[in-house]
């Protein structure tokens, strides 16, 4: 039977018309696009092209104001330092608590290195409680960087009306929306946002490339040293084939953005309905009604997440978890923590992230496939008993040391 | 996802003795749902022979747990309870074609159980003897509790010196980072003596201590080592002990602690302390033991 994958915010197929689009610029289009010879100016026009696709998805005002990067990684760390080495009298970063470890880790080094982190928490539907933020926003914040769009969740922050509030203040703004871009329209020129990272693979583009979206007239520092590729904000010669096949990328995106918001979230709602109404002891996490349309998080109860994850795979099923298991850690997803999910369904989190080649075929099946693992899970489980959870879990399962 | 072996799939995929045992007379549980693995070993022994006829498991936890609690089952029944003690948790990990070693906490839990089901069978009480924390280095397997633990008991100071005495940072260098935060965490915790530590095991030897950066003389070295024994006569005397250098043999220094120190909890935690002070004002890697550890003269 053919898999069925369902874990596109991990990461995407290439689309096969951006792989054609691309493979030009490996043998044939192969030159350098600083280089004066024709070998060089046709990938220059290409790069030229690129840039205009990715500014169109993005809404910019000016193509200048997109640089490539390697990676969604490189792109979140290159906006903060830069916020901070540009500004040397400001000190603090504002962040949240459930953001990708791109932007979490670098903050936690930060932190180490003598710059004050402050991480906004998160509600039980994974929302920040806006005045707190307007709390924080004083002179000595060098900027704010809040994700759009949550990669385990999907649940969407208002880094629109959140840009807004840091710039009357006079502080700068960026956003990872690498979830975001491709799947909700975006339109940078009117808003407030100084700086935005996307990711090429997220979005049926390759892995290893990435935008740094720098608001013209944005005080940056540039990260890579070297040559004058970016105009000098990040050395390094470009990634041709790839910018072309990310260009090509946010043109389908733009052409798909109806189809994502309508019929992925039909099956989307589809999937999360039909797996919510056959299962007990189950729910939706984050904010189910401000979300990504392609990104359903669902907790099992009682069960680990792996095993599930294992279950579906032997099915063809793919997906992934935010249990500890999977992550190499002994602590379940940040994200679900930040939210206060109970350590009962934390470990049994399930992300379910569609695309627009998932089949409705497809969803039936996934939805027929997840009650009997479910129940297999549970029935191993020295917390759930034939008449459901053991009625007091904790209690019910005591070792003899506490 | 993880590398598992053919026999962890196996295993994960048709458990071998799963569900409620129901005349079990020995059930050992061990673990909780928060840190996310648990497991409930039953077993059923014949009263006459001690041997376990029936052995069924529920376990919430990752394949590796499921696994892990299912090759037990297999690997006990038909042994006696002597016999099935013996087993290690290696053993466990054996059976399976073996386990990556973020997941050989599964096969510990696996052993845990045991020991606590046949304690439960037996009447006693059996507890836990091991934390587990992080795992921070993954080459050699070695967690944060473990990391934390040496470190204190031997008063160490670099990321090289833990990996001379737990293997932890020797192999891909990922965790260095890791291993530093913990050398500050327990420096900030424990500015001076360790009195709060939890009591550890005896220092070990590191296998290769870093050179002095001067050579002090004997003499220049014993006066130091008096200094510091002096500094820290105090403290051990409000708490009604007191310490005496006995002797100095290269390395090694050996210090009779006397009154309430001496035998206590904290003894090797305060021995840990005194080193890591030992260290600092001789610029090298030395170790402090208790005199009880002098080898007898010929
Ligand atoms: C929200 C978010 N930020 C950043 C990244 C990192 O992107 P990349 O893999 O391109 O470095 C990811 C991808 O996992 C993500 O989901």
């Amino acid at each position: 039977m053919k898999p069925i994958y369902l874990d596109n915010n991990a990461t995407t197929r290439v689309d096969p018309a951006v792989v054609d689009a691309m493979l030009p610029f490996f043998t044939e289009h192969f030159g350098n696009a600083s280089s004066i010879h024709a070998f060089g100016s046709e990938v220059g026009k290409a790069l030229k092209k690129a840039r205009s696709q990715v500014q169109a998805l993005l809404g910019a005002e000016h193509d200048s104001e997109i640089i490539f990067t390697s990676c969604g990684t490189e792109s979140d760390s290159t906006a903060i330092l830069s916020a901070l080495k540009a500004q040397p009298d400001r000190n603090t970063v504002i962040t949240t608590n459930v953001e990708h470890p791109a932007i979490l880790t670098l903050c936690d080094w930060l932190e180490k290195e003598g710059y004050i982190v402050h991480k906004l928490k998160v509600d039980k539907k994974g929302r920040i409680d806006m005045d707190e933020y307007k709390s924080l926003l004083h002179d000595r914040v060098a900027i704010v960087s809040a994700m759009w769009a949550n990669n385990e969740t999907g649940t969407i922050f208002p880094v629109v009306e959140m840009a807004e509030l840091a710039a009357a203040k006079g502080i700068m703004f960026h956003t990872d929306a690498v979830q975001a871009v491709g799947k909700i329209p975006i339109d940078l020129k009117n808003t407030k946002i100084d700086m935005l990272s996307l990711s090429g693979h997220k979005l049926h583009a390759p892995k290893g490339i990435g935008v740094l979206y720098l608001r013209r007239g944005c005080r940056f520092r540039p990260l890579l040293r070297g040559g004058h590729q970016e105009r000098g904000r990040r050395a390094g010669t470009e990634n041709s084939a790839s910018i072309v096949g990310l260009g090509m990328a946010c043109e389908l995106a733009m052409q798909k953005m109806e189809f994502e918001n309508t019929e992925v979230r039909r099956l989307r709602d589809k999937l999360e309905k039909g797996i919510l109404n056959q299962i007990t002891h189950c729910f939706a996490t984050g904010d189910v009604s401000n979300r990504l349309p392609n990104t359903s998080n669902i907790a099992f109860e009682y069960i680990e997440g792996e095993g599930i994850l294992m279950l579906l795979n032997k099915v063809g099923i793919a997906g992934s978890s935010g249990s500890a298991c999977t992550s190499g850690s002994l602590e379940p997803s940040h994200v679900m923590r930040a939210m206060g999910i109970p350590y009962t369904a934390a470990h049994g989190t399930i992300r379910f992230s569609l695309s627009v080649y998932n089949t409705e075929e497809e969803i039936d099946r996934v939805i027929a496939a997840v009650p009997p693992i479910v129940a297999q899970l549970r029935k191993l489980s020295p917390y759930w008993t034939d008449k459901g959870p053991a009625t007091n879990p904790e209690a019910a399962f005591a070792p003899t040391y506490a | 996802m993880w590398e598992y072996s053919d026999k962890v799939r196996e295993h994960f995929f048709q458990p071998r003795n799963s569900g409620p045992l129901e005349d079990a007379n020995g059930i050992g549980d061990v673990g909780s749902i928060q840190c996310g693995d648990a497991l409930r070993l039953m077993l059923k022994v014949e009263p006459e022979t001690d041997v376990i006829l029936d052995a069924h498991f529920q376990t919430f936890g990752c394949g590796s747990a499921i696994a892990s609690s299912s090759a037990l089952t297999e690997m006990v029944k038909g042994k006696t309870l002597d016999e099935a003690l013996t087993i290690s948790n290696q053993d466990i990990a054996d059976f399976l074609d073996g386990l990556p070693p973020e997941k050989m906490h599964c096969s510990v839990m696996g052993r845990e159980a045991l020991q606590a089901a046949i304690a439960n069978y037996r009447g006693e009480v059996w507890s836990d003897d091991h934390e587990e924390g992080a795992l921070i280095c993954k080459c050699f397997a070695i967690d944060a509790v473990m990391i934390e633990d040496v470190i204190k008991a031997n008063g160490l100071n670099t990321v090289e010196e833990v990996t001379f005495y737990t293997k932890a940072g020797g192999g891909c260098a990922a965790c260095h980072e890791g291993i530093e935060e913990i050398l500050a965490k327990v420096k900030s915790d424990n500015p001076g003596m360790g009195e709060t530590s939890p009591p550890a095991a005896c220092p070990a030897t590191p296998e290769a201590p870093k050179p002095p950066t001067k050579k002090l003389s004997i003499v220049e070295k014993i006066a130091k080592i008096q200094a510091v024994l002096e500094s820290v006569r105090p403290m051990l005397q409000r708490d009604h002990g007191d310490v005496e250098l006995a002797d100095v043999q290269g390395k090694k220094i050996y210090v009779h602690l006397k009154g309430a120190c001496s035998g206590c909890m904290m003894e090797a935690a305060t021995l840990g302390g005194i080193q890591q002070k030992m260290i600092e004002t001789l610029g090298e890697l030395v170790q402090v033991l208790p005199s009880s550890h002098m080898p007898v003269e010929a």
